[in-house]
């Protein structure tokens, strides 16, 4: 396919001048600009172009890519939130049931498994878990989500839905990473007839949605193992991705560096995983990260539906279709799950969009209108004070 | 350019073979139409057995049955669906229009809102008001559609019902509304410390009026627009289209837009009371009728912005159109909603208008009014769950894009060229802004039908999501089949009228090259 194509022009978001000079150089060589705009400081005149320039480049002066990077992705409130929030679910939900490995299993602090029925507490199973404000103050209980209609506790059911949840955003994330990085990269590079088929291909997957195919292929899959399921979906998830990458190798193989690396006699596989695989990294990485928040919902989904994970193995979007109908008379059955599904996409998402600003060289951390407005007045005040 | 039409559309009927032959194997390989048998304790069961793989031809290789059925379906045979017996496209006519209806209502509005506040977004960037709704945004795409579906039944239809019951909103509650919604309008206005607190008072004090006008009239039992509201809401409506438009300069155009205003206030009465009356046209009124009047309108109003004359009589037309749609809209509004108290007090409804479940009350009757009233009663929590998903994606989408554009240097060089913002944002910036948004339009749409599949099943709705899941559920192939070459044909269709838009308002791009 021609690069006039109209599906190349796509996502202008995403279509970034390459992020990286070469990944494995660092930007300190780039002291001429600092020097003059050092001299031009002497001179009194600052040109405020540079000067910008000069701050910027201080900011990032004798620091790899990845430092840089992981600097930004640390100076980014909402993703370091994310980040936390979500090792502490994840935390509590291995640690609190405990979990299965290899037919070994490793018990956890919480009494109750997901299983269990339990003696019915309070009237109707109602949540043991009470706030500071409430009369009594804080108490967690001996089932603090509440129990179902049968007795079964309703935080190891939830923690055991995290956990598959996790799981299956996991191996859909690896799946969807190796298959849309292959096709992409490999579309890309040889471009030709091997990029047109490849392709082709994608827009095959493409033209259903994802949770239709999910659905023809979670009524066969679907089961209590919830891997079965998802290396199914990590087959279908990758489209995106691969475009992306596709379009990012398009690119890189034009750079100079490659041609280096060619002239040097360096392999095909070499150039591919050692060059130009390193220079996409941002772009894969983030658009894995939002796939897998994609993913948490469309395995809830499907389990909501009917045609993902299956009893007695717990899914959070099951829970929910099990629960919708007692939302008068059991409400908490129904937004634990729910409050933990929106939990952990948000964090991802959020953890996606600290990476994508992190991987961006466009962006800056802009400060507020109104700190700009503030830092203004206060410069004119010293003018001002000055002159006088 | 005919040649690129031609060769996508051939590529594209490729497509759709492959991917029928590829689904049929699929969904051949998941379902098993003797699951039920296989477990049946009948002693008739393995006869019953040979007379279903007789029937179904189990025996032959799913190749040959795809050849039967792709043989079948070229030539309009949709199948039976076996366990019913029902003809497929018995099925599907009416399960269609359900469906198309639900994504068109709920594409139209996330595009709209989702484009709107993803540009005063970019606009405000770095803003309370940005980050506010980014936050949000991020919110929605995290939201599980079944989630808030349960939740919007419970609040939006049995709260709203209760609340039709004894229809009083408390004086604190309005004071709370109008003061958040001053609180947000100004986030959006932007400006200096003076022009946020007057728009805010201004936007609290709208919003705290007409609640208070709403609730002094008894608006929610005899929801209506009388002259009052008519004329407030054409006022608007012209304002806004003229600024939007052409901008409050533009004397001609604001003077287009005020005599549609005028010719509506005029034409309200003969044409709500003598021309939608039921001696006239209600009998004889349905969609394509409705359509014609509003082509009707737009003439009209075109036809206003020409009289008008001056040597940018395009414009005024314009906005004369637009203005004279939405006005006329209001009337075509207004009588819709003169049914409300029928609709209420009818048996099939009892008093609880706004449904959770199906597309359109059984047993109601009634005239086309009633009818529209009735499926929008349906429609507008389905299309709310739906939207809020996409919403967030043009949102997102659209910002990034506006974004872009004002930092291009056509945006700088009209900026220096002394035009004023009102031209730089809508015509430079934001008619640029839209050209990517043609490419995401088509995707979307495939999310929103897959989307469709949870919208309809939590509501009832009898589309073909619903038809897609009971028949998957039932291993019956033909439905299943049927469903997903529709969904794989529009895919592919809004993927070439994707490329195809592309091209015509992307200069840049050569198709034929």
């Amino acid at each position: 396919m021609s690069t006039n194509d109209p599906q190349d022009k796509r996502d202008p978001q995403d279509e970034r001048d390459d992020p990286f000079e070469a990944g494995e150089t660092s930007t300190g060589s780039l002291d001429p600009a600092m020097t003059a705009a050092s001299t031009t400081d002497e001179d009194g005149v600052v040109d405020a172009g540079q000067a910008e320039n000069a701050i910027e480049l201080r900011e990032v002066e004798g620091l790899s890519q990845g430092q840089i990077v992981r600097r930004r992705f640390f100076r980014h409130t909402g993703a370091m939130a994310g980040l936390i929030v979500m090792i502490l679910i994840a935390l509590l939900a291995i640690t609190s049931i405990g979990f299965n490995i290899g037919g070994f299993r490793i018990p956890g602090w919480w009494p109750h498994t997901a299983g269990a029925l339990n003696d019915i507490l309070n009237p109707r199973g109602g949540p043991t878990l009470r706030m500071p404000w409430d009369e009594g103050g804080f108490a967690i209980g001996e089932h603090p989500f509440g129990q179902d209609e049968i007795g079964r506790d309703i935080f190891a059911r939830t923690m055991k839905g995290v956990q598959t949840s996790l799981i299956v955003m996991g191996v859909i994330g690896a799946v969807a990473t190796v298959l849309g990085t292959l096709v992409g990269a490999f579309a890309g590079f040889f471009r030709g007839k091997t990029d047109n088929v490849l392709m082709r291909f994608t827009d095959l997957i493409i033209t259903l949605p994802v949770i239709v195919i999910g659905a023809v292929l979670g009524k066969k899959l679907g089961s209590a193992d919830p891997i079965p399921l998802a290396l199914a979906l990590g087959a279908i998830a990758w489209t995106g991705l691969a475009r992306l990458v596709r379009g990012d190798f398009l690119s890189l193989r034009e750079r100079e560096f490659i041609d280096a690396a060619r002239v040097a006699g360096a392999s095909t596989s070499r150039i591919i995983f050692k060059h130009m695989l390193p220079n996409a990294i941002g772009v894969i990485i983030v658009s894995v990260t939002l796939l897998m928040s994609s993913a948490i919902l469309l395995e809830t989904a499907l389990s909501y539906l009917g045609f993902g994970i299956q009893p007695p193995n717990v899914s959070l979007g099951q829970m929910i279709n099990n629960y919708q109908g007692s939302f008068n008379t059991r409400p908490w059955l129904f937004w634990w799950p729910g409050l933990f599904i929106i939990l952990i996409a948000l964090c991802v998402n959020f953890i996606g969009d600290g990476l994508r600003d992190a991987f961006d060289p466009r962006q800056k951390k802009v400060p507020s209108a109104r700190k700009m407005a503030r830092a203004d007045r206060r410069t004119a005040r010293a003018d001002a004070r000055a002159t006088a | 350019m005919l040649i690129f039409v031609i060769r996508r559309v051939l590529m594209g009927l490729a497509l759709l073979l492959v991917s029928s032959f590829v689904m049929y194997m699929l969904v051949d390989f998941t379902i098993d139409p003797l699951s039920d048998l296989r477990t049946s304790t009948d002693p008739s069961a393995p006869l019953q057995m040979e007379q279903r793989t007789e029937m179904l031809n189990l025996n032959a290789p799913p190749w040959v049955r795809y050849f039967d059925w792709l043989g079948a379906f070229v030539t309009g045979d949709f199948g039976v669906a076996w366990r019913t017996g029902r003809s497929v496209s018995d099925l599907l006519g009416s399960a269609m229009i359900s469906t198309l209806q639900l994504v068109s209502f709920a594409t139209v509005a996330a595009i709209v809102l989702g484009v709107a506040v993803g540009i005063v977004s970019a606009l405000r960037q770095y803003t309370t008001f940005d980050y506010l709704i980014t936050f949000f945004a991020f919110l929605m795409f995290s939201l599980p559609s079944f989630w808030v579906a349960v939740l919007l039944k419970q609040w939006g239809a049995i709260g709203f019902n209760d609340f039709l019951a004894d229809p009083v909103i408390a004086i604190p509650v309005i004071i709370g509304i109008a003061v958040v919604t001053g609180f947000v309008w100004q986030l959006a206005v932007g400006g200096d410390l003076k022009r946020r607190v007057i728009h805010a008072g201004l936007a609290a004090l709208a919003v705290a009026l007409v609640l208070l006008y709403m609730q002094l009239t008894d608006w929610w039992l005899r929801p209506r627009l009388d002259w009052v509201l008519l004329t407030v809401t054409s006022l608007g409506i012209a304002l806004t289209v003229t600024t939007l438009s052409t901008g409050l300069r533009n004397r001609r155009s604001l003077y287009t837009a005020l005599s549609c205003v005028a010719l509506g206030l005029v034409l309200y009465y003969p044409v709500r009371y003598f021309l939608f009356s039921n001696a006239w046209l209600t009998p004889y009124m349905n969609y394509g009728v409705a359509l014609l009047l509003g082509l009707v309108a737009i003439g009209v109003g075109a036809l206003i912005g020409w009289l008008w004359r001056g040597p940018d009589w395009k414009q005024s037309a314009r906005t004369g159109a637009i203005s004279a749609f939405l006005i006329a809209f209001l009337i075509f509004l207004d009588k819709v909603m003169s049914y409300w108290g029928a609709y209420m007090a009818a048996p099939a409804i009892g008093g609880r208008p706004i449904q959770t479940i199906g597309d359109r009350a059984p047993n109601l009757g009634g005239n086309f009014w009633v009818q529209v009233l009735d499926q929008y009663t349906h429609l507008i929590l389905p299309t709310l769950s739906l939207m809020l998903i996409s919403f967030a994606g043009y949102t997102r989408f659209s910002r990034g894009s506006m974004l872009e554009v004002m930092n291009q240097d056509y945006i700088r060089t009209a900026r220096a060229k002394g035009i004023n913002e009102r031209t730089v944002v809508m015509r430079h910036g934001f008619r640029n802004s839209l050209i990517p948004l043609a490419s995401i339009i088509p995707v979307d749409v495939i999310g929103l039908i897959g989307g469709a599949l949870i919208t309809e099943r939590i509501f009832s709705r009898p589309g073909m999501g619903q038809l897609f899941i009971a028949n998957l559920n039932a291993d019956d192939i033909a439905p299943v089949m049927a469903y997903l070459v529709i969904i794989a044909f529009l895919a592919i269709l809004a993927n070439i009228i994707a490329d195809l838009l592309y091209a015509a308002l992307d200069p840049r791009i050569r198709v034929n090259a």
